[in-house]
């Protein structure tokens, strides 16, 4: 049995990860933009809470809500734009949702960083700070993602 | 000194460490206490007994502590009210309010729900007693005892106070002893001395 990590009381969980969101927001949008995206994403981590399952990757967790947050806003905002790339949709799901369901079985840091960087195209950079490590590990738990998810879908 | 390299670092550094302001802070607690999704709302009150740690949950009032160092105290109110614990002054704008006039003696008692599931029946007893000890008057721990018909178990009473969940508010610095002396108190005797002296009962 493996040890699972206690979920954190709220107030630490925030204290701990508010600048990092702030500023990954801050990175994608204006500043208006950002602090309306920061306070929605931590209303939405409120309401997810209770239903967590253990402590781990808070970080890539919240940085997830966020992410999803400025896409969506991205999408209503400039349906037509050429900026977003098309992401391919199938059943109505966008690519993120899509993954999420695909990598489910994947090991929680494999997960975390396949979904970062092909459902929200977050930079190595920016998984590595999700996952707490750095970008050169972010990239090798992404890539070993992928081959294992090759290998279970043919 | 030339700090060079660490300005290199910092200037990398800077577009992604900006610090969330007071501001959008204070913002983003508010809306949670009022969008109602908090198990638990606290704030650090100023007294003149010093700052008290003051907590509520959507039922009412639930802690107060002398030790307002909140890391000291949210493992054990997550571990009693559930994990979504957030500062937050408008959780507790009315017991602030309430503590403010009382320790202005403008308030001699609090009107206030309080939510006391994560104590035992027994203690629940003692402290319902407790709350009926008016303002300004002192009762013992043997009387308290005998009132929830537990006659032999001032000491336990003692113990209950000791726990009290909820202090000021639920008065157990006017809990003596027998002979008069006051004991113990959870603040410090000193804040003990200081409420009964607010209450005009020790000159």
């Amino acid at each position: 049995m493996e040890a699972v990590t206690a979920i954190p009381p709220f107030e630490r969980f925030y204290l701990e990860h508010r600048d990092v969101v702030l500023a990954f927001l801050r990175r994608r949008v204006d500043r208006a933009a950002a602090e309306d995206a920061f306070q929605e994403t931590f209303l939405r981590a409120l309401r997810a809470y209770p239903r967590l399952e253990h402590g781990e990757h808070l970080r890539a967790w919240v940085l997830t809500i966020a992410a999803r947050l400025v896409i969506d806003r991205g999408r209503r905002e400039r349906p037509l734009s050429h900026e977003l790339p098309e992401l391919p949709v199938e059943d109505g799901l966008p690519a993120y949702a899509q993954l999420e369901h695909l990598a489910g079985a994947l090991p929680p840091t494999e997960r975390a960083a396949v979904v970062l960087r092909y459902g929200y195209d977050l930079t190595y950079d920016d998984i590595a700070t999700a996952l707490g490590s750095t970008p050169e590990a972010a990239r090798q738990a992404a890539s070993s993602g992928v081959r294992r998810l090759r290998k279970e879908t043919t | 000194m030339t700090p060079a390299t660490s300005l290199d670092h910092d200037s990398h550094e800077n577009g992604s460490k900006e610090p969330v302001s007071p501001d959008l802070d204070r913002r983003f607690r508010e809306a949670a206490a009022t969008a109602g999704l908090l198990d638990v709302g606290f704030d650090v009150v100023d007294s003149p007994v010093g700052p008290l740690l003051v907590a509520a949950t959507g039922r009412g009032l639930c802690r107060i502590s002398f030790r307002p160092d909140p890391e000291e105290q949210l493992d054990r109110l997550a571990r009693a009210f559930g994990p979504r614990i957030l500062r937050s002054a408008a959780a507790v704008d009315t017991v602030r309010r309430q503590l403010d006039e009382y320790f202005d003696g403008r308030r001699r008692a609090f009107d206030l729900d309080t939510d006391l599931r994560a104590t035992a029946p027994f203690a629940r007893r003692v402290l319902d007693e407790l709350a009926r000890v008016p303002y300004g008057e002192t009762t013992t721990y043997g009387v308290l005892a005998e009132r929830v018909g537990a006659p032999r178990a001032a000491r336990a009473v003692g113990t209950v106070m000791n726990r009290n969940a909820l202090p000021i508010v639920l008065p157990c610095h006017r809990v003596v002893g027998a002979n008069g002396s006051l004991t113990g108190y959870g603040g410090g005797l000193h804040v003990k001395e200081q409420l009964l002296r607010l209450e005009g009962v020790l000159l």
